[in-house]
Parts: C-alpha cells; structure tokens; sequence
C-alpha cells in the first residue's frame, strides 16, 4: 500500500538530513572526520552539509582518530556538541583509549560536573569481502562499556530519530550504522531500510526496542542488519505456520530488556540473531536478560545466530558461510521445534 | 616579561602551598601502610604521585591563566590544580575518596576535575592532549576568550596520541600549548634512554610552530617563556611548544624505592630545590621581606590545614552511590 505524502528515503540521507536540522537550530553542534567534508562522508551520511554549513563546522579531519576524536571529548566538554564519525568501527584500534577512557568516562569521573554531550557515529558490518579489518560490527565490545549509550538503527526513520535524539543527549552516543543498511548502491543495500521519513525533526527514543513484527510462537531478537535477516526468516517461518515475533533492539545500552522479556513471555521461544561474533557479546546478553529474570517462560532452549569467533575472512563463500541469513534463522527454529 | 611583585608573590604561595599539600599527603599516605606496605590500605589508598620539585613549571604557566582558560594535567596533577586555582577542600576530599570529593570520590588522586576553573586530569600519558586541542577548537569556534594548556611529562612525546594531536592544533592554529614537565624520568626509564631527541622544543619544528626548552627549573624563566606561548595563543597566532626542565625530588608513586636513581642524583636535585632557591631570590631582590614571606608561608600551612582537616572529617560517600553519574543527569 503506498502511503500518501510517502518520502521514502535512505539512512544516509536521513542522518544527513538530522544533522542539517539540528545544525539549523543548534550552533553548538558540528561534524568532524575523515572525509565527510566535500566527499560527503565515505557512506554518505554528510552529504550536503558543506555547502550548506562550510569547513568551520563541516570539519575535514586528518588521518588521526586518537587526536581528533580527543579533541570532540574537549570540544564536547567546553560546550559544543560534536558528531564525530570513525569511518568504519574496525579502526577503534588506533583510538579506543580517546573512546573508552576518556569519552565514556569523565562524566562520571567528574562526578556529573564535566557532560560530554557528543555522538560518535560509525559504520559497522561486512557482506561485502572486505576482509577482516572493515567488516566488524563490535556492538558487544562498545555496549560492555560503561559511559557510553549505544545505537543501531535499522531502517531511515529510526535512523534520523536517533540521529536527532544523539545530538540532544547529554551523554555520548555512540550510533552504529551499517553499512549494507546504507543505501549506497556499492555496498549491495537492504531494500527494506529505506523507507518514509518525515521531513520535520524528530526524535526516536533511546533505551527503548520495537515490536517489528507480531507473532506467538517465537522471539527473534536483533539489531541492525539483523532485523531485515530476521524479518525475511518470519516470512519463510509464516509459510510453516509459525509465528515469529521480530524484536528490533534499536538501542544497546541502555538496553530495552523489559520489551525482550515481556515479548518472549509471550512466544516462550528465543532466537538472537547478532552479526557480532558470538562469545561474550549481545547474544549472550539478550539471553541472560530472560533467562536470570524468569527462566520458566522458556519452552525451548534458546538458540543463537551470530558470527562464529573467527576474523572475518575475506572469500566471499568463507565470509557468507560465517555471516547470520535467513536461512540460518530458520534453521535455529528447526532446532527448536526438534527439541 | 618579568613577573610582577604580586605575580612573583602569587607564584611563590602556590609554589607553597603545592609543597606543603604534597608533604602533608605524604604523611597520611602511610598512615596504615607501615609496617607493611598495601596500597589499599590507610586514608589514602591507591597510587599516589606527588609533584614535590615540579611546582615552578605550573605557577609559571598558571600565573598567566584565568579560570576560563582550560588545562588538562597529568597522574602528577596537585601543583597544576594548585596553581589553577582549584577548590583545595574538595580536591583534598577527592584524594581521600570523600563524599565532599570534587567527584564525591568516583576519581581519586588521577582524576580532579573542576569546573568552574576548567580543569581536569588523567591517569594515561599524553591524554589530555586531545581535550585540550578540543576546547582550543571549542574556543575558536565559538569566538569565546579562553586558551587551552595540556601539560604533560617528557615521557609523553613518545605516545602517538602527543604527536596527532600536536599536528591537529597546529593544522588549525588552535590557542593552544603544550607544556613538557621534563623531570628526567618515566617512572625508572632515563629520558635519553627514551627518547631520540636531548630538547623536545625540537619537536616543534615537525608542527611548524614554535619550540622552546627552558633550563634550571626557574620559574621566572618559566613565566616568561610561558606568557610569550600564552599571549600568542590569545592573539589567535597558534600553538607552542614549551620544553620545561624540572626535578622530581619524589619517586614516581609513594612507595618507588628508586633504585634506579644514579647515585647522589637527589641529593643534588634537593640542593636545587626551587622553592627555597625562590625565598632567596625574593629576599635578596627586596621584591619581599622575611615577614611577607613567613605570612605567606603560615597562610598555606593553615589553608592545607584546613583542606585536609575537611577532608578527614567529611564523610565517606554512600557506597550505593557508585552506581550513579554513569551518565549526564
């Protein structure tokens, strides 16, 4: 059904777009980073901004993550509200300590008297054979942080919602978006992603998941990618007869675990589907948060679709033997229904 | 430009005061530390870096700062938040992981922040850097009055983090400085055994802006060469580079044996120590009489006084209380 008014657009124009609007009514808000100046970011999501804003907030940056993304937590500090973009996530290497130690942690080690109100926007995802250094989503790695409230928006609304809700926070956001979600042609886009987006500002509430998709026998528990995965598994599931519920997660931390375990309440079934590898990462957590709050809802043993604990291997058979699909989804709730 | 008498007065009570704190704190450092040694145990657990012999580099350079100017400092960070003007009750209280603490005890000794006179620090060499570019960039970009200063060790120029963001502040001619606290030492590691270059002022040349090293701990030397930096940086002209030679007349944490001095080092450096080598100048220069001197050297026996005495009494924080300030209010 086509929607009247419909403005269907990409998540890189839609972050583009909040970032203009808050740019409009918020001085204090400026972009930094690699390439997001007259390239318009290597994903799109400045494009535009430049001409619109020029250099001074439309800040080109060298090479130089540790300095640049150092320079954002005192920028942040003194009073602006800088989005800083880490090109692809897989480079937080040369930079965690400016992340983690600094960003994440002088709210609290300043007792609340220092806010470092700044969003660090990053591409997460493989998909695309670009081997292991530019594939990685590493959600698991920044949400076990303290100090840091993360984000991976799934489709164009939320991403402009979350982008908006970002930059009005005064804690540091740190927003994941993935690449094939992007809308770049080059990176093969999930179709899905794209879709209505109102033209005015808006936000989209951090800390809180989305009911995707309403179903009684089983919970599948994603974010990002993984939701599209997910929802082409409770399509295929539907044809069985089985009724798949689709949990977006769309926040990390903080994480909506009362939205998780009221929905696996009511399937009694739970399938996490994580492009992060994973051990000791968000498929493990969503698990924990049912099970140590009321394990008797479970019919079934819950069961996992991640990225296996492997480096991501450039071949492109080897790397989609390794990353969640469909197919992978359907066959955990195979496993399931064996039980 | 030489100091003023009250600047010269200024600098020669925080220099005082700074001694006078770090003696005290070392004092209590070992309160329940003796007969054995655990750093988790007395009023003042953990690690403790004291600044005894450093004082001149940060009244030199703060002489020339007002509270909106910002500073990022170091592990070794009491001198500097003297001389910056933070609240020495709380820091105290903060030390001693009270309540009443500028960060009700979520920090300790390596991390004072203060706000109202822009000033924080950090436990991991060379980052402060990236703050403090940031707030000159802050400053820049919001046409608002106020330099920023990252004081660091003389270990910290070897961290890649020093030199990305050294080329930051000079690529966009932030107000910005950096001050190298050259005390000779990371932690036991010998300066020429680090580092490839004998005055890191040479450095400078790699950003493009200017470079100096100031000899003999002075801190008149240390004011001029500081104010020239300063008011460069406030005239919108960019950053500088300040190598300062100074003498860390304590080990690197309470409890360092200090093996690794070479032999008669400290007796040597005590010989030079700064402050009473300042008292005399002040006398013999006529700036101060010996009871302007003691006046000030009893008011900052009595306000180190007070601060510990306010820290000892306030109470600890509620322990539950650790799980708040994870994020802005």
């Amino acid at each position: 059904m086509t929607k009247t008014n419909e403005r269907k657009l990409t998540i890189a124009r839609a972050m583009a777009e909040a970032v203009a609007q808050e740019m409009w009514i918020d001085p204090k808000v400026f972009v930094m980073g690699e390439d997001i100046g007259p390239l318009g970011g290597v994903y799109g999501n400045t494009r535009g901004l430049i001409e619109e804003f020029g250099p001074e907030r439309i800040r080109d940056t060298p090479i130089s993550e540790t300095a640049f993304i150092g320079a954002a937590v005192g920028a942040a500090q003194d009073g602006m509200r800088p989005v800083v973009e880490l090109m692809f996530v897989d480079f937080f290497g040369v930079c965690f300590d400016a992340i983690y130690n600094l960003m994440a942690k002088n709210t609290y080690f300043s007792g609340g008297s220092f806010k470092v109100p700044m969003v660090l926007m990053t591409s997460t995802g493989g998909g695309y054979s670009d081997a292991g250094q530019h594939s990685q989503c590493v959600y698991g790695t920044f949400a076990h942080l303290p100090g840091m409230k993360v984000v991976a928006p799934s489709n164009a609304y939320d991403a402009k919602g979350l982008m908006t809700a970002a930059m009005r926070d005064d804690s540091p956001v740190v927003y994941m978006y993935h690449k094939g979600l992007q809308g770049m042609g080059w990176l093969g886009t999930e179709a899905g992603a794209t879709v209505h987006v109102p033209e005015e500002s808006y936000t989209v509430e951090i800390g809180k998941a989305k009911v995707v998709r309403e179903g009684t026998d089983v919970t599948i528990v994603s974010l990002g990618m993984g939701v599209h995965n997910a929802l082409k598994a409770a399509a295929t599931l539907e044809g069985q007869g089985v009724s798949a519920e689709v949990v977006d997660l769309v926040s990390l931390v903080p994480l909506d675990r009362d939205t998780i375990r009221a929905s696996v309440a009511k399937t009694g079934r739970l399938i996490v589907v994580d492009e992060d590898y994973m051990s000791y990462g968000v498929s493990g957590e969503i698990i924990a948060s049912v099970t140590e709050h009321n394990i008797s809802v479970l019919k079934a043993a819950p069961r996992r679709v991640a990225f296996p604990d492997v480096p991501i291997p450039f071949a492109r058979v080897m790397e989609q033997y390794c990353l969640p699909n469909p197919d992978k989804i359907v066959a955990a709730w195979d496993q399931i229904a064996a039980a | 430009m030489a100091p003023t008498r009250d600047e010269q007065l200024w600098m020669y009570r925080n220099m005082v005061t700074s001694r006078r704190f770090e003696e005290t704190i070392a004092k209590i450092y070992f309160e329940g530390k003796t007969p054995v040694f655990n750093m988790a145990n007395g009023p003042i657990p953990g690690e403790m870096h004291l600044s005894d012999g450093q004082e001149p580099v940060a009244v030199g350079v703060c002489a020339h700062l007002a509270p909106e100017d910002v500073v990022t400092a170091t592990h070794r960070p009491h001198h500097q938040a003297i001389a910056k003007g933070v609240d020495l009750n709380r820091m105290a209280a903060e030390i001693f992981g009270k309540a009443t603490g500028l960060s009700g005890g979520r920090g300790g000794h390596m991390h004072i922040f203060d706000a109202d006179v822009n000033f924080a620090c950090s436990g991991i060499i060379a980052q402060g850097m990236g703050p403090a570019v940031g707030a000159a960039l802050s400053r820049k970009m919001q046409g608002k009055p106020g330099v920023a200063v990252a004081f660091v060790g003389e270990g910290a120029v070897n961290q890649g983090g020093w030199h990305e963001a050294m080329n930051l502040a000079a690529v966009w001619n932030l107000p910005f400085v950096c001050v190298i606290e050259d005390n000779g030492w990371g932690i036991s590691v010998a300066k020429k055994t680090a580092s490839a270059v004998a005055s890191n002022a040479d450095r400078a040349a790699a950003y493009g802006i200017p470079g100096k090293r100031i000899e003999g701990n002075d801190p008149y030397a240390i004011y001029e060469a500081a104010g020239e930096a300063i008011a460069r940086a406030r005239a919108g002209e960019g950053p500088s580079l300040l190598e300062v030679e100074t003498y860390r007349l304590a080990g690197h944490f309470m409890g360092d044996a200090e093996a690794y001095r070479p032999e008669g080092e400290k007796d040597a450096l005590f010989a030079k120590d700064p402050i009473p080598k300042m008292r005399t100048r002040l006398l013999d220069e006529g700036v101060a009489t010996e009871a302007d001197l003691a006046a000030i050297e009893s008011e900052s026996d009595e306000r180190v006084a007070a601060a510990i005495d306010f820290a000892r009494t306030s109470a600890d924080p509620v322990p539950q209380d650790a799980l708040t300030r994870v994020f802005a209010a």
